[in-house]
């Protein structure tokens, strides 16, 4: 039977899993993905890692240590900078060590993705794993420019060029569910990590929730990156964290160019780049808005109920404003 | 605002920084005022006004700022940071906060040589316009000298505190020690009296050198080691119990955690040598060195390490989720103290107490006695 490599459906996957997926492939190596983060998963994570690390990790343990029951390997790479001179998060850095250090850890395969290592470093992390299952350095290549592909195409796919040239009325008819309504349509930014928000077991079903009332849903995936890298400038430092610079780069642009009625910002419980960020845009959404904001923390013990009584609150009070700029 | 050259300047509080930065100053005519002694009120200054889930160095350092301010400073020195960890933006941070709050200060922030070095000589322009670069950093490095000799005192205080026949007499000797160097201006006379200050340190104390110790090994983040008022002063504590402390770490090692002559610090090369087996990658702040200097006090005969963190903080937390099992594979106790501004020290002291009698036990077993400890069993 052909080796099995196991890819946990958590943190950076939810990014980079179009990649991923396209490079083994090519490589005819049969690969795993985690379930969905369930309770199951989620209580695999609480047991075997540190209480005080964030939510996503502890979810992530969940995932990896299922998936060591079930493949050869379990992919688990190093993400220490994918555009230089700024980093990921201080715990992708030691994500493989942290897995490692468990009792009876799964066989992990963990390339250091670091663009300072040489104008070909992802090219070469990508030859370092692929000659683990064959010898055949023109077909790694060849896996490595597919995945870069996919990854490119995957994240084209998620990219809303006009949504600021949407005329919020015409977004009735898009979104429906409003017809008939004299509530207006609005529009929220989601500000948080792809792997909290885009995770419904993580997020309580935030998005969902949303849509279902007939609200669109923007996220930092949607923005171009141009507007991203323009508007983040405006930030009171250059930011050194790669996926907070987005955040704060979609949210910045959120504000300055009012193309969301409000933004909600998802922080898992503890994490260290968002708390930080978090005061910039929080300030931003205020003086350069004022565009409302709420911050959910969310950690292993949120309650849907809690969760449901403060998005009712949020929605209803942007609809007010909305009403009354709309002299309603 | 201040003009330039009538700035008032000053800086956090944390271990000897102090020391240093006021021999600084003096070379350069730079006025300053320095914060008081951090104390549970600058605490609770700085909790009140930071974000909730900020690290704890961030908000002790800003109390210690609106201190600071409130007695007549004008401008903040700050250092900066290029990641990954978030200690990059804590000048920014607090610098949002404190103009919130409405002062009107202004804000230097030291960002780190690597950065780019002559940006960070025209910081120290900043506070001294009227001098030239050569000048400022030929005193800059005479002030660091002389600072790293602070730093070989207090390391003393902390080895020799255990052998005092009378609780308290290596604590005023370093005091004493301290105002021997102080004046010291030339590198000859810094060179010079540092020595009288270490031969003071020995000879002033009485001691019994064949007592039997504990020697316990404190690692962590730099901040949580470096200030008494967050760490309880658990050196002086262990100290008096007759432990042998070490600590990773000592203000300019972390300061200039490359160069040369460090007092407690590893370099790079070291790190990895020691490290690498359990954590292989730099992961920000302070948590590869834990975990290097960790295996290194196994190495070198310690009975014991305590690891002392705030809460929250991301290299800290990766540390600790690799501890248990160098612990485990060393066989080497461990206590991992995870310090928020709700922590008392009692709780830390029930759990020191339980960690000295275990590490007795131990000598005891391997002195061959057999009242044996599994090692892990104080790891929390
Ligand atoms: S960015 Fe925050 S949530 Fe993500 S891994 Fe780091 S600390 Fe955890
Ligand atoms: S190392 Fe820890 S305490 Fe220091 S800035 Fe980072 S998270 Fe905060």
């Amino acid at each position: 039977m052909a080796p099995t490599v196991g890819l946990p459906r958590a943190l950076l996957y939810y990014k980079y899993h179009a990649a991923w997926d396209a490079f083994f492939n090519h490589l005819g190596v049969e690969t795993v993905t985690s379930e969905n983060t369930s309770k199951k998963v989620l209580n695999i994570g609480l047991k075997a890692s540190d209480s005080e690390i964030c939510l996503p990790v502890k979810v992530f343990y969940g995932h990896a240590l299922d998936l060591g029951e079930k493949c050869d390997y379990v992919f688990i790479p190093r993400i220490v900078q994918v555009e230089k001179g700024s980093f990921t998060c201080p715990k992708f850095l030691g994500l493989p060590d942290m897995i490692r250090a468990v009792d009876n850890p799964p066989e992990i395969i963990s390339p250091t993705i670091d663009v300072r290592n040489g104008r070909h470093a992802i090219r070469d992390a990508a030859l370092e794993v692929g000659r683990m299952f064959t010898d055949d350095e023109a077909k790694i290549v060849k896996a490595y420019k597919l995945a870069m592909k996919a990854l490119r195409k995957h994240e084209k796919d998620l990219v809303k060029e006009n949504i600021e040239k949407t005329p919020i009325e015409k977004l009735k008819s898009l979104i429906g569910g409003n017809e008939g309504n004299k509530e207006p349509v609005l529009r929220i930014g989601i500000a948080g990590h792809a792997y909290n928000i885009e995770d419904p077991y993580i997020s309580l079903n935030l998005i969902q929730r949303l849509k279902d009332r007939g609200i669109e849903v923007v996220t930092p995936e949607n923005v171009p990156m141009k507007k991203i890298k323009k508007a983040a400038k405006d930030a009171p430092k250059d930011l050194f964290w790669n996926y907070e610079r987005d955040i704060l780069g979609a949210s910045y642009h959120w504000v300055k160019n009012k193309v969301v009625d409000g933004i909600i910002y998802v922080v898992a419980f503890p994490c260290g780049p968002d708390s930080t960020i978090q005061v910039f845009v929080e300030g931003y959404a205020k003086k350069e808005g004022p565009v409302p904001l709420m911050s959910i923390v969310i950690d292993e013990h949120s309650a849907e109920a809690g969760l449901v009584t403060r998005l009712e609150a949020f929605v209803d009070l942007l609809t007010e404003s909305k009403l009354s700029a709309q002299g309603v | 605002m201040a003009k330039p050259s009538e700035r008032v300047i000053t800086i956090p509080r944390m271990g000897t920084l102090q020391l240093m930065l006021e021999d600084m100053f003096a070379r350069l005519d730079v006025k300053y005022i320095m914060p008081p002694p951090s104390t549970a009120k600058t605490l609770e200054v700085g909790v009140r006004h930071s974000p909730e889930f900020s690290c704890l160095p961030l908000k002790v350092t800003l109390g210690n700022f609106i201190e600071a301010i409130e007695a007549g400073a004008d401008t903040c020195l700050m250092a900066g940071g290029c990641g990954p960890c978030r200690f990059g933006y804590y000048a920014q941070v607090q610098k949002e906060i404190t103009k919130d709050l409405g002062y009107d200060v202004d804000w230097i922030v030291l960002e780190p040589p690597k950065k780019g070095f002559i940006s960070f000589l025209r910081t120290f322009k900043k506070m001294a316009p009227h001098r030239s670069i050569r000048y400022i950093w030929r005193q800059v490095l005479i002030s660091f000298e002389k600072a790293r000799h602070y730093d070989s005192i207090e390391k003393r205080l902390l080895h020799n505190r255990a052998y005092e026949l009378e609780v308290g007499a290596s604590e005023k000797a370093y005091t004493e020690a301290i105002d021997i160097l102080r004046p010291a201006v030339s590198k000859e006379e810094i060179a010079e009296l540092a020595e009288v200050a270490l031969k003071h340190m020995d000879e002033s104390v009485a001691m019994d050198k064949t007592k039997d110790v504990l020697k316990v090994g404190i690692v962590g983040e730099f901040f949580m080691l470096l200030e008494p008022v967050v760490n309880f002063d658990i050196e002086k504590w262990l100290g008096e119990r007759g432990v042998m402390v070490d600590r990773a770490v000592y203000t300019t090692d972390w300061i200039a955690p490359s160069l040369a002559n460090q007092v407690g610090g590893l370099s790079k090369e070291e790190v990895s040598k020691y490290a690498d087996k359990y954590l292989s990658h730099t992961v920000g702040g302070d948590g590869q060195q834990t975990i290097a200097h960790t295996v290194l006090y196994v190495e070198e005969g310690f009975d014991g390490i305590v690891h002392l963190m705030p809460f929250t903080c991301m290299p800290e937390t990766i540390a600790k989720s690799i501890l248990p099992k160098v612990s485990k594979d060393l066989d080497i106790p461990l206590l991992t103290l995870v310090v928020d501004e709700q922590t008392g020290k009692a709780g830390f002291i029930t759990r020191l107490e339980a960690m000295l009698d275990m590490m007795w036990a131990r000598r005891a077993a391997k002195a061959g006695h057999d009242d044996w400890i599994p090692a892990g069993a104080g790891t929390h």
